[in-house]
């Protein structure tokens, strides 16, 4: 696929996006700013921004517990993601989600969620919509390697093949539910072959290569776009830092050795040796971004700083959607 | 003004059309609900109106038909599934509490949730104990959900289209033995209000609250204890979630003594929460303790000898009754 520079440098800068977020957010927790928990996207930036960048603003995309980089992808607002993490009133949320449900309905984005599996079924409500209303939009479920051995992704990825709904099913394989290798919890190597029992298309990617990913996803968007039905796109990751925290090496169920041999593989990194040796962008382009995202990235965090936390009257707020139609 | 009487079921059924037919997002959803028109027939004839895009047959996936309604609901649609026997919930419970119930909060108040969840509940069929229960203790204890048990076809049909018109998760619970009782009820649109409930027999010497099937019983009960010269007033609180204490409360005031009755459990019951805010907001006006009439801590059984020992009736509720009435007031 032949993307044109713009495209190319919008991949790169949501990918550097995400990867300072998330280390951001990691300084912030350490630092006891950011309460809760905190599960980091580092390392699988290529998986979400090669997926976001196929879609339209008005697709929907549903998200796991590891969700921040989902929405910077999709073009989350960094600032008030920021201040929802540290649970501020002008945070995404207004200081009721934090971390794991951080949303953004105007972009689509319905929800990081705690339930690990739970955005599956409901992306394929949101696609559900589109074919009832007969738009062109698609949605996409975003999962983990782990979730596939959750009944509600078998549920939902069932009823969407059984009622031919526009939606694509994109795996995070990055090897680990939380704490435990995927290959202690399932005997296939791949997910691609849960897709075959579903009677739908799947393929596996690198999902370290955004290219890679983009060009599979947007083939598999295009299918459900046209009525054509889902289909599922499984791609290798691997995150960088813990199940929770910030921690990378040293951990029991894992060797270091794995990680510095994924990390050579870099999503950002790689992505920019091969624009350069190619010619297609310059070194002086990336810095750039990477300038002006962590520029971004600061006043995020003066934002937040300065963004006061929810007046105790917002404790109730929202249980209940007052106006009924 | 007509008094044309029809079944709880077909009260029901007309709900359900009369709010697809007034707005294009409604649809349903669930298991059989299509041409078979739902396993206790609670959409009979919907899909042969309004077509098989709007009254969708799933597979058999609790989990993923809530979601569906969830996804649907969180996009813009007004979805009604269904969960055929309410003992199936517990399959579905992440998607009706962690989800359905919470997103709208979680996400600061920015989404709607007009999501309703209809199902049947109660005993009394030989049904055993997976197709028998009565959960709605459950779910009023999740924030978010709205929880509607109607006794009464004309209450069917406005609070089915109530819940439907709500922008809040209902879970709307018909009583599978009321299915073919006949009531009045009107043929155009209306809406019986949720959160209010209704005094269904005025009385003075006790109050009498219950929802859903057992509100019958209660009446029937009232009728016998009126012979021995008890004056009962009978409330329906037809929504349990929100829950309208003030009636009762009001009620309490005049009679000053109170029996909740109700078919589920009634250890944890939502008996134990009316008696308990009775207690707190009506203290200095009760002349006995909250009675309960409920059924014993036990998975419902399947013989018809012991399910009828199991779901309280009217004599049960009319004994429950006189001892509150006879219990004698504390010297001062």
């Amino acid at each position: 696929m032949d993307l044109d520079p713009e495209k190319l440098l919008a991949m790169h800068r949501n990918m550097v996006r995400i990867r300072l977020f998330e280390e951001t957010a990691g300084r912030l927790m350490e630092t006891g700013k950011m309460p809760g928990f905190l599960h980091l996207y580092v390392g699988q930036e290529a998986v979400a921004v090669g997926t976001c960048e196929a879609l339209r603003i008005d697709d929907y995309i549903t998200s796991t517990h590891r969700g921040h980089g989902h929405l910077v992808a999709k073009g989350g607002n960094l600032h008030e993601m920021m201040a929802e993490l540290m649970g501020k009133a002008t945070g995404s949320c207004g200081g009721k989600g934090g971390s794991m449900h951080i949303n953004d309905l105007r972009l689509g984005m319905l929800g990081a969620n705690g339930i690990v599996g739970a955005g599956v079924p409901i992306a394929v409500g949101a696609g559900f919509r589109n074919k009832y209303l007969g738009t062109d939009q698609v949605s996409v479920s975003f999962f983990g390697d782990a979730s596939t051995n959750i009944g509600a992704f078998h549920e939902a990825i069932n009823m969407a093949s059984a009622l031919h709904l526009p939606v694509v099913f994109v795996c995070e394989h990055n090897m680990y539910g939380e704490y435990t290798p995927t290959d202690r919890a399932m005997v296939i190597a791949d997910i691609v072959d849960r897709a075959a029992g579903y009677g739908m298309p799947g393929v596996i990617v690198d999902g370290m290569d955004v290219l890679a990913v983009h060009e599979a996803v947007t083939e598999a968007v295009a299918r459900a776009r046209r009525g054509d039905g889902p289909s599922l796109v499984e791609c290798k990751t691997y995150r960088y830092y813990n199940h929770h925290g910030i921690q990378n090496l040293g951990l029991k169920y894992r060797p270091d050795a794995e990680v510095l041999a994924w990390k050579e593989r870099d999503p950002i990194f790689t992505f920019e040796d091969r624009m350069i040796e190619t010619g297609r962008l310059s070194r002086e382009q990336f810095d750039q971004i990477w300038a002006e995202v962590r520029a971004d990235i600061d006043a995020a965090i003066a934002f937040a700083d300065d963004s006061p936390f929810p007046e105790p009257d917002r404790l109730l707020a929202g249980v209940y959607t007052e106006v009924s139609a | 003004m007509s008094d044309r009487s029809i079944t709880y079921v077909a009260a029901f059924i007309e709900a359900v059309k009369l709010e697809m037919d007034a707005d294009p997002n409604v649809f349903i959803a669930g298991e059989d609900v299509g041409a078979h028109g739902g396993v206790f027939h609670t959409f009979d004839g919907v899909q042969a109106q309004f077509g098989e895009r709007r009254a969708v047959d799933t597979p058999i996936s609790e989990q993923a038909i809530i979601g569906l309604g969830v996804g649907a609901a969180l996009t813009g649609l007004r979805p009604i599934v269904d969960l055929m026997f309410m003992d199936f919930s517990m399959v579905a419970a992440d998607q009706i509490v962690n989800q359905a119930a919470k997103l709208k909060y979680m996400f600061g108040g920015n989404a709607t949730m007009p999501l309703t969840i209809t199902t049947a509940g109660g005993g009394g069929l030989s049904a055993a104990a997976q197709h028998s229960q009565s959960l709605e203790a459950i779910f009023c204890h999740i924030p978010g959900l709205k929880v509607i048990f109607p006794s009464t076809p004309y209450d069917a049909k406005g609070l089915m289209a109530a819940s439907v018109r709500d922008d809040n998760p209902t879970m709307v619970i018909l009583h599978k033995r009321m299915l073919g009782v006949r009531g009045v009820v009107p043929e155009g649109r209306y809406q019986v209000p949720l959160g209010v409930a209704n005094v269904t027999r005025p009385g003075n010497d006790v109050s009498l609250i219950s929802w859903g099937r057992t509100a019958n019983d209660c009446l029937a009960a009232a009728e016998t204890l009126q012979g021995e010269g008890i004056s009962v007033e009978v409330i329906d609180l037809r929504t349990l979630s929100p829950l309208d204490i003030d009636t009762v409360v009001a009620s309490v005031a005049k009679t000053h003594r109170a029996v909740v009755a109700h078919e589920a459990v009634r250890f944890g019951g939502f008996g134990a929460e009316v008696a308990a805010q009775i207690g707190e907001l009506a203290f200095d006006s009760l002349d006995a303790p909250v009675g309960r009439v409920a059924a014993p801590f036990s998975p419902v059984p399947f013989s018809p000898a012991l399910e009828g020992l199991y779901v309280p009736d009217a004599g049960r509720i009319a004994a429950a009754v006189r001892d509150t009435v006879a219990r004698p007031l504390l010297a001062s």
